[in-house]
């Protein structure tokens, strides 16, 4: 904020010499990047247990061949809004929660570039996921086309239908719009000293990842509206009968599709990349590779979509090109992996639930970056196609990867935000029981897969009982596990005082201010700090 | 708004907006490449969607296998079948072949008949002289019709091709009737 502005305050408005206004203004009206960051933060929470709670449905269903519960239908309709939930409303928000924390105290900026969008991206999620939520009871059920939404299929949901598309619209305004911001800010605010290559990895991540979302949700915003005006409008881009293509919705969705997911990984990757170093108490090795890694990524991950759809008919070219181009991005993966690893080497390694929890990502990402690999052989995904393979894969990489890398930055972050170090030993106690949980529920489902049991089914044939019990199980502890989480952030005021640098290997200007870090942070740029902030 | 005109990250903003403008037409963009795409490539088994006139030399060497399957879309009250299921031709000859389809209803309908052909490299040189594809198709209620079909296979055919599957999906246009 600058004095410019000031005179435009009235008496008891806020600025930077009050602390926050009280109660329900604070929130409804904030333009602060920590308020902010900690709604979308307790939002995206909120969305993760509401999500995972359809999660428990699903997995009750299928613990036992048979029909338990309700009619099929519903049961689709539960891994329909289960996905929908936790992608856009559980992981992405709380990557935007985490950047709109970290990325101004990273960089030395006093706020994000536009705090008044930002608090409009913020406020549309609540409302785009109360219409989401609210098809439930509407007539005809929530969506249950899949989260891919491919018509025809789609297009006989009910009601629903239109709330549904909406619903995806706000989710696209909200992340565009956060986008923009994280770019601005990034690009605009840095402390003066900074350049870009000097950015901390996840502030990198973030960059890279604002840019995706900015390519590639117009494209969603556009496929969708395409759904709805051949539904309500008389259009036919899907329509057969009228000369349109089902297929080509499949193009259009997956190439926003692919690069999604990476909007998923890439700040994943940039959260581990801020843990490892901290607790090996070494410089991350290779930092610009590691920047060129994630650009390479991001551009591969535009040439890549039909690996979705190599059962829906290609010509062999057409299979050659995107099962090679698919293989392609495991090279700069694995030099990401490759440098975590060698960051690690010879450093002097403790293990906090932080660090716990990055290497376990490193670990179990890496596992779901291989299923991958074995996706994208064209032949053989013609047999593993939306199978349970299928849905190992995407878990592994989704749960054990981006949920992990969350849990790992808000473990990291979390004496920055209160001021007290967490309960060390529920933090360990959650690590350990979602680590052996998630395994659990998840590694059986290759073996289901490969086995041939098809994905999005209330009911299956008796010989996938077993490891579909074990699932189940698994399933059911990992929902648990999540609840000790809770009693961490419940508990999280009630430990030791931090002081500013709260890890004895943090290094980077968010560990220059106070624990907890002040309402206002760097109303002055920070001068000639970032040199002694790197390592060595 | 004074302070927007001060803003100092102005330029910038806009030329995000530029891209996320960019993107969503790109989306629609994507629309008329496919069709061109695959009409010239004939991907995605995508036959000729008017009438042309072909002139080779019949090649009375070599006998093409033509299956002929039908659907109808779940919308559709219709019934639709091939009077034959199979014939076998010589490539560069012309040759018909007729389809019944029988509206289920006391009311008027408009259906639209899509194909599809099959292996995939057959379906540029499966070549359509007359197809009841070509347009709509009226029916009065419970009206039941025989439509035609001309076409010659193409002599450039790949050597490796030797059964053809031409499918139709039959559909009521009501849901599209903006459309044609
Ligand atoms: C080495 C990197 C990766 C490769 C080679 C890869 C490859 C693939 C392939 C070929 C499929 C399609 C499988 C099928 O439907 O038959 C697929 C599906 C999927 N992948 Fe990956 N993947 C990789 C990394 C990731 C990452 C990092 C994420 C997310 C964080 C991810 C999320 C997904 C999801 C959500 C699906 C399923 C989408 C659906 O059909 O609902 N993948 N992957
Ligand atoms: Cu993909």
């Amino acid at each position: 904020m600058t004095t410019t502005t000031v005179d435009s305050h009235t008496a008891d408005d806020a600025h930077e010499d009050h602390g926050p206004p009280k109660g329900i203004r604070r929130w409804l009206f904030s333009t602060n990047h920590k308020d902010i960051g900690t709604m979308y933060l307790i939002f995206s929470l909120t969305m993760f247990f509401i999500g995972g709670a359809m999660a428990m449905y699903i997995r009750a269903e299928l613990a036992i061949p048979g029909l338990q519960f309700r009619h099929p239908e519903f049961f689709n309709s539960m891994t329909t809004m289960h996905a929908l939930i936790m992608v856009f409303g559980a992981v992405m928000p709380a990557f935007v929660g985490l950047a709109n924390w970290m990325i101004p105290l990273q960089i030395g900026a006093p706020d994000m570039a536009l705090p008044r969008m930002n608090n409009w991206s913020f406020w549309i999620l609540p409302v785009a996921f109360g219409i989401l939520l609210s098809t439930l009871f509407m007539p005809g059920g929530a969506p249950a086309g899949g989260w891919t939404m491919y018509p025809p299929l789609i297009l006989q949901t009910g009601d629903a239908f239109p709330f549904l598309i909406f619903a995806v619209h706000l989710m696209g305004l909200s992340s565009i719009m956060g986008a923009i911001n994280v770019v601005v800010t990034i690009i605009n605010m840095r402390a003066p000293d900074m350049t870009l290559l000097k950015m901390p990895m996840f502030t990198w991540t973030w960059l890279i990842t604002a840019y995706l979302l900015i390519a590639v949700m117009p494209v969603l915003a556009g496929a969708v509206t395409m759904l709805l005006t051949d539904q309500f409008f008389g259009t036919s881009f899907f329509l057969a009968a009228g000369g349109g293509d089902p297929v080509m919705f499949q193009h259009i969705f997956w190439f926003f599709g692919h690069p999604e997911v990476y909007i998923m990984i890439l700040p994943a990757f940039g959260v581990v990349s801020e843990i490892i170093p901290t607790f090996s108490r070494k410089k991350l090795f290779g930092h610009d590779s590691m920047v060129y890694a994630a650009s390479s990524i991001a551009f591969l991950s535009f040439i890549v979509w039909a690996h979705h759809m190599f059962t829906v008919g290609m010509p062999l070219t057409g299979q050659l090109f995107f099962m090679f181009a698919t293989m392609l991005i495991a090279v700069p993966t694995g030099v990401k992996v490759f440098n975590w690893v060698a960051t690690m080497w010879r450093g002097a390694m403790t293990f906090e639930t932080p660090m716990l929890f990055s290497l376990a990502f490193v670990f179990l990402f890496t596992i779901g970056g291989f299923s991958g690999l074995m996706l994208a052989i064209a032949p053989a995904d013609v047999q593993y196609h939306d199978t349970y393979f299928v849905v190992a894969h995407f878990h592994y990489v989704l749960v054990p990867g981006s949920v992990f890398a969350i849990m790992a930055g808000a473990y990291y972050w979390l004496p920055k935000w209160t001021g007290y170090y967490y309960n060390e030993t529920l933090g360990k106690i959650h690590f350990w029981m979602s680590t052996i949980f998630v395994n659990v529920t998840f590694f059986p489902q290759h073996f289901l897969g490969l086995a041939g049991m098809p994905r999005r089914i209330p009911d299956y044939s008796v010989q996938f009982a077993d490891f579909n019990f074990i699932s189940s199980i698994g399933a059911f502890g990992f929902g648990l596990s999540q609840l000790i989480f809770v009693l961490v952030l419940l508990t999280a005021k009630k430990g030791v005082e931090a002081d500013d640098r709260v890890w004895e290997g943090a290094h980077g200007l968010e560990w220059t201010v106070p624990s907890p870090a002040p309402w206002h942070t760097f109303t002055t740029p920070p001068k000639n700090r970032i040199a002694a902030e790197a390592f060595e | 708004m004074s302070e927007s005109q001060k803003n100092p990250h102005r330029g910038l903003i806009f030329g995000l907006l530029a891209i996320v403008g960019g993107s969503f037409g790109f989306g629609y963009a994507l629309v008329p490449l496919y069709e061109v795409f695959c009409e010239i490539t004939g991907f995605g088994g995508r036959t000729n969607p008017e009438a042309v006139v072909v002139q080779e030399a019949p090649d009375l060497t070599r006998e093409i296998r033509i299956e002929f399957m039908t659907t109808v879309n779940s919308y559709a009250p219709f019934e639709f079948v091939a009077d034959r299921d199979s014939m076998t031709v010589n490539p560069g000859k012309m040759y018909f072949a007729t389809f019944t389809a029988t509206n289920m209803t006391d009311d008027g309908k408009i259906a639209q008949a899509v194909p599809s052909v099959a292996p995939m490299s057959a379906a540029e040189h499966f070549v359509k002289i007359e197809c009841f594809c070509f347009n709509n198709q009226e029916f009065a209620g419970n009206e039941e019709k025989a439509m035609p079909l001309q076409f010659i296979v193409d002599p450039d055919l790949p050597e490796y091709v030797d059964t053809i599957t031409l499918q139709y999906t039959f559909f009521d246009t009501e849901r599209v009737a903006s459309n044609n």
